[in-house]
């Protein structure tokens, strides 16, 4: 990729970006939405530097979406940059998330809701296979990546080990694999 | 009304657990902020009864599928357990901690580029984070007890979203429109 826009984003744009990522997660599949904007729309990062940020942010405490939004929002704008990136990802789905609640609390279901955030969620699935379609086409080439591709899918997705467990193992053959050769 | 004069007074107290449970359980949070809901379940519905089993269960199921992280599940809990500054402290308290860490490995990341170690990191994670992108979707439509339907919608979908160029809040927004028509 190296059709990278150099252009760095205001604190604005940065919230208004992440508001828009979260707002249009209904159903989940945050992840796939992060990159359709901030690789394929903004064109901010390489995919390949958006999947290390994705991953890093999964090993680091806290909510993935959230860590992302910080190491975005801080490799443009430092700290203020992370705190618009976060206040844009939580703000408004916070307020709606309460109006859904209070309004579950108030009819103790939502029977139409449930069936369209059920529509919603094939989507959002449809939207992540699809990413990793996209993402796995560009990134496995060779098949040293694509035994740590299966073996990552496998551990984590059918034996359903924890993510760390899969990590321990296949990180550092990874690291070791991808480290850069001395000249 | 002697029970909500009981919810009050019980609100200050809970305030202070809402900010207890999530700022401890934001540092633990290791691989993201679903591996401490059996931590927030056993804290929410046993040890202070904020709620029963099929109310959190079905709070799950809001945060997953409403717009937003779906960490966003502190929030509705910190509701229930003591209104509108319950939500807004259980949801800082959860991101703050974890937060700071994040900036601060953050900024380690943005100043390393160009190292070894960070060509090593993008060039080597790229196809381990596939692999736990397309389990993440694997296990979303296993949790989502798909029958044959969604199971057909989804397939649709990713068809869809793979071999177009469709704008993905469409597909979303049609799949979301089936399943409100009932057709799911």
């Amino acid at each position: 990729m190296s059709d990278l826009g150099p252009v760095r984003p205001s604190l604005a744009e940065l919230a208004l970006t992440f508001n828009h990522i979260s707002l249009a997660s209904f159903g989940g599949g945050l992840s796939a939405w992060s990159r359709e904007v901030v690789v394929v729309e903004k064109k901010w990062m390489s995919d390949e530097e958006f999947l290390s940020v994705l991953t890093m942010s999964r090993i680091l405490p806290g909510a993935n979406q959230v860590n992302v939004a910080i190491f975005i929002g801080s490799r443009f704008l430092g700290l203020p940059g992370a705190v618009a990136a976060i206040f844009g990802l939580t703000f408004l789905p916070a307020v709606l998330i309460l109006l859904l609640g209070a309004a579950y609390f108030h009819y103790s279901h939502l029977p139409a809701l449930q069936n369209a955030l059920k529509g919603a969620a094939a989507g959002a699935v449809a939207l992540t296979l699809s990413m990793a379609y996209k993402t796995g086409r560009k990134c496995l080439r060779g098949a040293v990546p694509w035994i740590l591709f299966a073996a990552t899918f496998f551990l984590n997705g059918i034996l359903r080990w924890p993510l760390l467990g899969v990590l321990a193992l296949t990180a550092p053959l990874a690291l070791a694999w991808a480290w850069p050769k001395s000249k | 009304m002697g029970v909500a004069e009981i919810e009050m007074k019980d609100e200050g107290l809970n305030l202070i657990h809402v900010l207890i449970l999530f700022s401890s359980l934001s540092l633990l949070s290791i691989g993201g902020g679903n591996t401490v809901i059996p931590e927030m379940h056993r804290k929410a519905v046993e040890s202070y009864a904020w709620m029963n089993g099929k109310q959190f269960a079905d709070l799950f199921a809001i945060s997953q599928a409403a717009p937003g992280p779906s960490v966003l599940l502190v929030t509705l809990i910190g509701y229930k357990a003591a209104g509108i500054a319950g939500a807004v402290i259980a949801t800082i308290a959860m991101i703050l901690p974890a937060g700071v860490l994040a900036y601060l490995a953050s900024s380690f990341w943005t100043k390393s580029a160009n190292s070894p170690i960070r060509t090593a990191i993008e060039h080597g994670f790229a196809p381990l984070t596939v692999g736990l992108v397309l389990a993440s979707g694997w296990v979303m439509s296993k949790a989502a007890d798909h029958d044959w339907r969604a199971g057909l919608l989804t397939a649709a979908c990713t068809v869809l979203c793979t071999a177009t160029k469709t704008n993905p809040i469409l597909v979303v927004g049609g799949a979301a429109l089936i399943g409100w028509l009932g057709w799911l």
